[in-house]
């Protein structure tokens, strides 16, 4: 295939790759600390080593395995965020574009009171609550995304509706549920998955966010947002603390949407270059 | 007229409901289809043609529009008081529909076999091989040629006229006894139009089924249809045989509709038009619907809505310059 994102595959196919094998590429252990052996620099600056390429910790631990960990962290946040929210905004966006009436004002009313609400501070609310873990991080990023799929779903339904095959679907006495499920949601799908992928970005930067503020994933636990807010206290005498992980974030969440673009160039047939 | 009646209806009315007040779309509609019969309904854009349909098919755009009077009685049951699971049975099985436009007619992600055999699936059991051997039988009945290999094609893969043949197959797959044909010719191509209305002809002669031929095309009724039924405003103002209406047009609104076909023999002039436009359906006049336009009407048609009056055998017509003669 021609202009592929090659760079961008690259890079989620490595973060996919440390993310899986991460036991496999490190001996040193995301948590067990080491204070004799607290930050040490990456191997390139004075006084780094060789052990511990990307540097330590203010606990003694090694940055590099803290990176792969946390990219497993990100993956499975995703993954979950994506399916939930994306799921339940996939099936709410056809049901609302597709019924219509009154069912679609409550639902739209519903998107835009859960896109009105500060995800940050509805994140804080519910770690309070249901404390800190995997399981709030998951609900709180998809209580936003369901919202963001709903409307871009819908708004693709509504245009998929007026199309004649539904009407002669309807005409050949389809169950509106029928419809709905195989003629509708396949017209759809295309814009599901450049939503996927332009999302991804948003979730992985969503979960560093909440993990930055405390709301998110709990040390010692190692997640990329966690892992600058860590070094925050550090950033002028220990820059590599905070600024590795900030890289890490920045290049994936480049990749995922860069990527995403293509998808969007290559599924959209008024774009496509024949 | 042969055959028995499969399709009846009966002071018909539909109305929208909007904000701005009520639109009789079709006010008072009444008509019949018999077995193997081809009914035109004739009339300019905006009469109520299509409504008419979508009414037939209870398949009306809710809330705005509901049907609040008549009878529509299909094979020998009144379809009005049927639920709408009830009326999931019935489309598809007694009546099919063939649609404007064939780009959007098909669902663009299967392949036109996987929409034929959806469509047969419904109302047919048996194994998957015999469903399929049925659906490239039914491809091959609107002159598909190579329909093995068609079946498995994508519609971007084919022409509007092949598109429209295919959603004719799927019409007629499960053999209804009643077919509505709204504009079938207009967005294909000259050359394909005539085609596919032989094709449309030949089918229909060969399931005996009835069809209702939506058009504001005159020509295309002369060779399609039996009968002819001309509305305007939401009513049928004229109806009876082809040869009747176009021989002796009684109502002034079908002597006008006529006279405005161009014709290749006849001196090149200026094109014959109506007057004025048809009136707001939200302001109709309380006599007959045509009179601001009628260079014949008097005082009477301006007040009153005519009766109607029988021309001929099966010839009717909603005009009271008609009730000296009748």
């Amino acid at each position: 295939m021609r202009n592929m994102p090659w760079t961008s595959l690259g890079i989620i196919a490595a973060m996919l790759f440390m993310a899986v094998f991460a036991p496999v590429l490190t001996d040193h252990s995301p948590i067990d600390q080491s204070l004799a052996k607290k930050l040490l620099p990456p191997v390139w600056e004075e006084g780094g080593s060789t052990k511990y390429l990307l540097g330590t910790d203010i606990f003694g631990r090694d940055v590099l395995t803290r990176l792969f960990y946390g990219a497993r962290v990100s993956m499975i946040v995703t993954a979950m965020a994506l399916l939930v929210g994306g799921g339940v905004g996939l099936l709410l966006g056809i049901v609302s574009g597709y019924v219509g009436g009154r069912v679609d004002t409550l639902l739209m009313r519903l998107v835009d009171a859960a896109l009105a609400f500060p995800t940050i501070l509805f994140a804080l609310l519910l770690a309070v609550t249901m404390g800190q873990g995997l399981r709030t991080i998951v609900i709180a990023i998809s209580l936003l995304l369901w919202a963001r799929f709903a409307r871009v779903v819908r708004g693709e339904v509504l245009a998929v509706k007026q199309r004649d095959f539904i009407a002669l679907a309807r005409v050949h006495g389809c169950s509106p549920a029928r419809i709905m499920m195989v003629h509708v949601l396949p017209n759809v799908l295309n814009t599901f998955m450049v939503l996927l992928t332009l999302h991804v970005g948003v979730v992985i930067v969503a979960e560093a966010s909440l993990s930055f503020l405390g709301a998110g994933v709990p040390p010692p636990t190692p997640s990329w947002g966690l892992m600058v807010a860590e070094g925050r206290g550090k950033i002028s005498s220990a820059w590599w603390l905070s600024i590795i992980p900030g890289i890490a974030i920045t290049l994936v969440v480049l990749a995922f949407n860069l990527f995403g673009d293509w998808l969007r160039d290559r599924l959209d047939p008024k774009l496509r270059q024949l | 007229m042969n055959g028995d009646l499969v399709l009846d209806v009966r002071d018909l009315h539909t109305h929208f409901f909007l904000r701005r007040g009520v639109v009789k779309a079709v006010d008072g509609v009444s008509f019949s289809l018999r077995r193997g019969e081809v009914l035109g309904l004739v009339g300019e854009s905006g009469c109520g043609k299509s409504v008419t349909a979508l009414s037939l098919l209870r398949l009306l755009p809710k809330p705005a529009a509901r049907t609040v009077k008549g009878e529509i009685v299909l094979d020998g049951e009144d379809i009005l008081p049927k639920s709408d699971r009830e009326m999931r049975q019935i489309r598809g099985r007694k009546i099919a529909m063939i649609l404007q436009d064939p780009q959007t007619s098909l669902n663009p992600v299967f392949t036109v076999g996987d929409q034929i055999r959806e469509a047969l699936a419904k109302y047919f059991q048996g194994p998957p091989g015999s469903i399929m051997a049925r659906a490239i039988d039914v491809l091959r009945r609107v002159k598909v040629a190579a329909p093995e290999q068609r079946i498995h094609q994508y519609p971007h893969q084919m022409s509007g006229g092949m598109k429209q043949r295919v959603v004719g197959a799927i019409a007629i797959s499960c053999e209804p006894q009643v077919m509505i044909a709204d504009e079938p010719t207009t967005s294909l191509d000259v050359t394909i139009q005539l085609q596919y209305l032989r094709l449309l002809k030949e089918l229909q002669e060969a399931t005996d089924m009835a069809l209702l031929f939506i058009t504001h095309d005159f020509g295309v009724v002369a060779k399609m249809c039996d009968r002819v039924a001309v509305m305007y405003a939401g009513r049928i103002v004229e109806s009876g045989t082809v040869r009747q209406v176009f021989d002796k047009p009684a109502h002034p609104y079908t002597q006008a509709l006529i006279a405005s076909v161009p014709r290749m023999k006849a001196q090149v002039g200026r094109l014959h038009t109506i007057e004025g436009q048809p009136p707001e359906f939200s302001n109709l006049p309380p006599g007959c619907r045509f009179a601001p336009r009628c260079a014949l009407a008097d005082e009477r048609c301006h007040a009153t809505y005519p009766a109607q009056f029988t021309v001929g055998e099966g010839h009717t017509a909603d005009c009271w310059r008609l009730e000296e003669t009748a």
